[in-house]
């Protein structure tokens, strides 16, 4: 287990490097090299010495491996650069947006998994009847729901047409304050768990199916337990298991999600952060975003690995 | 060709013929019996078929699908409308209601809804069946690629995929599209590059089942090279799960291209796709102009579902073929 648990560690370390080996390449994809991005950074008057002087400043004058030490190491102490466009270091921005992005992600996967276990149970409980079809067409209809397209059609019927909640997220500062506003908080969360709600249920459905027929489910019923004991005591607990590691899986799509749901109700994470840079131009902080969007999502992948390992004492990793 | 039980694997012209066919015909000594069973090559298409039809969504779904390619493809020719060009003589012309001449009113700048939905539609297809089918082909290669060397290869080539399967992958297509400005062939990349994922490590696992049959193992013993094992005896026979992937693949590509779209990053103007469509209507939400939300946002749903209705049916089509040997 604390093998598995350090290998593990070792594995996510791996993958965040990667995602630097990435983001570097992204970095020098610019067409005319490190010149032309000093270019759009200090503007189209810019001199020839101050754009020599930018790429000493900021080291794009050394040889390219040396660089991607360096940003490696910079990752990992958290030094992401400076936005020339917000006059402030990445690091700042990303732990002011991070919170909220993390407040709107983790409500999302709540809602998810709030709606989506008992709608699946309910669903198998009523196997092959109207209800369970009905269901099934649904989910499959919210599947393949744009995000934004759902975002949009929640705006328009519950916003405008209905006036039941805000058209736009809450603008607040802290996390604090955006939950106190939660009237504003509905649209953009249940427009983000939609998706997931429809994946999480069907995969529920299959896996309480499975569970119902496994011999220590026959063995229950053969010792006389109750039915609603073999379906919520034994069935249940163990069709749960799976859905971890789908929470894990399903992590880096969530958190494209967000950034879509972010733009659509202007809400003020790292997702609006990261397209705001995407059309200033703002390098530093689009790349800063994307590695720590990643590394978040790398934990909390890792996270859901752990607790599955907590959670299943059946299995044994060597 | 219509009997598997006739041919000896010498034969190499009816071999490769009936591999291009089903798939089928790589080890013909070991699969006669099963062959004679299920009554030759047209009797697996005939069960594949007949499964397939049973279910009455996916006839449905298909029925969908002709009709939006029809209507994207062929719709313009047919409906002559002003859709890519300017020509406003008025202003009763910009944002109008749904009347007879314009089914679904016009946009800001006077287009006509239902010329720009085949527009779109058009855009839209054409790029996710690029996108698919290119990822599917790289995927499918890497996978079998990584699978068949095994070792240290596998294991370099699966933590490339795990990598970049364990990141948002929305951010990343932004970054590369941000820096480099779209145009057509861009996002047909930036959509593959994000889709191939899947199919490299759905075929390696195939091939990792592939690699230790008898049949591959003759082909090794007659001095069969890996390039040659790779590309006539394990693709071929991971067929089934290549062609159920490729549906899906198609279904999230218009997904995912409709998100770029939506945020800025489409084909350029006077091009548009569904999701660009989407992202300019909602400027004129408030104005109640659902015109220019709603036939879009439908459009995209009802291919997505199509694609995936489509794609499970065949799934359940090709696990009956699997039952069956």
């Amino acid at each position: 287990m604390i093998g598995y648990l350090i290998r593990r560690v070792i594995q996510a370390v791996i993958v965040i490097i990667g995602v630097c080996a990435i983001t570097f390449i992204l970095y020098h994809l610019f067409p005319g090299g490190a010149n032309s991005e000093a270019r759009i950074i200090l503007g189209p008057r810019a001199t020839q010495p101050q754009i020599n002087l930018f790429l000493v400043q900021n080291g794009l004058n050394k040889p390219i491996w040396t660089q991607f030490g360096i940003l490696v190491g910079h990752v990992f102490t958290f030094n992401l650069g400076y936005s020339y466009k917000l006059n402030e270091p990445v690091s700042t921005i990303v732990l002011q947006k991070l919170p909220k992005t993390v407040l709107l992600v983790g409500l999302a996967v709540l809602l998810t998994i709030i709606v989506a276990i008992p709608l699946g149970i309910f669903q198998v409980l009523r196997r092959n009847k109207p209800s369970d079809y009905a269901l099934t067409t649904l989910s499959f209809i919210f599947y393949a729901t744009p995000t934004f397209f759902l975002g949009i059609v929640l705006i328009e019927v519950f916003a405008i047409h209905w006036h039941i909640f805000p058209p736009e997220a809450p603008q607040s500062a802290s996390v604090g304050q955006i939950l106190a506003d939660w009237r504003a908080l509905v649209l953009p969360v249940v427009a983000l768990a939609a998706v997931s709600i429809a994946g999480f249920s069907r995969y529920m459905r299959s896996s309480m199916m499975e569970a119902l027929t496994e011999d220590y489910v026959r063995t229950a019923r053969a010792k006389g337990l109750s039915t609603r004991r073999v379906n919520y005591v034994h069935a249940l607990r163990n069709a749960l298991i799976p859905i971890i590691t789908l929470l894990g899986l399903t992590l880096p799509a969530i958190v494209s999600g967000a950034l879509i749901t972010e733009d659509v109700f202007n809400y003020p994470g790292m997702g609006l952060a990261f397209f705001n840079a995407a059309i200033n131009n703002d390098f530093p902080l689009l790349i800063g975003t994307v590695v720590v969007a990643a590394m978040a999502t790398v934990v909390g992948s890792l996270l859901a690995d752990i607790l599955y390992a907590v959670l299943d004492p059946r299995i044994r990793y060597v | 060709m219509m009997s598997l039980g006739g041919e000896a694997p010498g034969k190499d012209a009816a071999i490769s013929e009936a591999e291009r066919i089903g798939g089928e015909l790589i080890a013909p000594e070991t699969e006669v019996t099963e062959a004679g069973e299920a009554g030759g090559i047209g009797g697996l298409g005939k069960v594949i078929w007949r499964v397939f039809a049973e279910n009455k969504l996916a006839l449905v779904s298909v029925g969908v699908v002709v009709f939006m390619f029809l209507f994207c493809f062929v719709g313009p020719h047919i409906y002559i409308t002003n859709q890519t060009d300017l020509v406003i003589t008025s202003v009763n012309q910009v944002l109008a209601h749904p009347s007879a001449q314009d089914w679904l009113g016009t946009d800001p700048n006077g287009y006509d809804t239902v010329g720009r939905l085949m527009v779109g539609g058009a855009t839209a297809l054409e790029i996710a069946l690029l996108a698919a089918g290119i990822a599917t082909v790289f995927g499918v290669f890497f996978g079998a690629v990584s699978g068949y060397a095994g070792g240290a290869v596998d294991a370099i080539m699966m933590r490339i995929v795990d990598t970049v399967l364990s990141v948002p992958t929305l951010f990343l297509l932004i970054v590369i599209a941000a820096i480099l400005h779209p145009s057509f062939w861009l996002i047909v990349f930036i959509v593959a590059l994000a889709a191939w994922l899947v199919p490299a490590r759905l075929i390696r696992g195939e091939t990792l089942t592939l690699r230790t049959r008898e049949y591959v193992q003759a082909v090794r013993a007659m001095g069969g090279g890996g390039g040659r094992i790779v590309v006539r005896h394990i693709i071929p026979n991971a067929v089934g799960t290549i062609i159920v992937n490729a549906t899906f693949q198609v279904a999230d590509a218009i997904g995912l291209l409709a998100a770029l779209g939506f945020l800025g990053f489409g084909v350029p103007a006077p091009g548009t796709s569904w999701g660009q469509m989407l992202s300019n209507g909602i400027s004129y939400a408030q104005e109640g102009a659902w015109w220019l939300i709603y036939p879009a946002g439908i459009c995209i749903i009802l291919i997505t579902v199509s694609f995936n209705y489509i794609g499970d049916a065949l799934r359940d089509a090709f696990e009956v073929r699997l039952q069956r040997r």
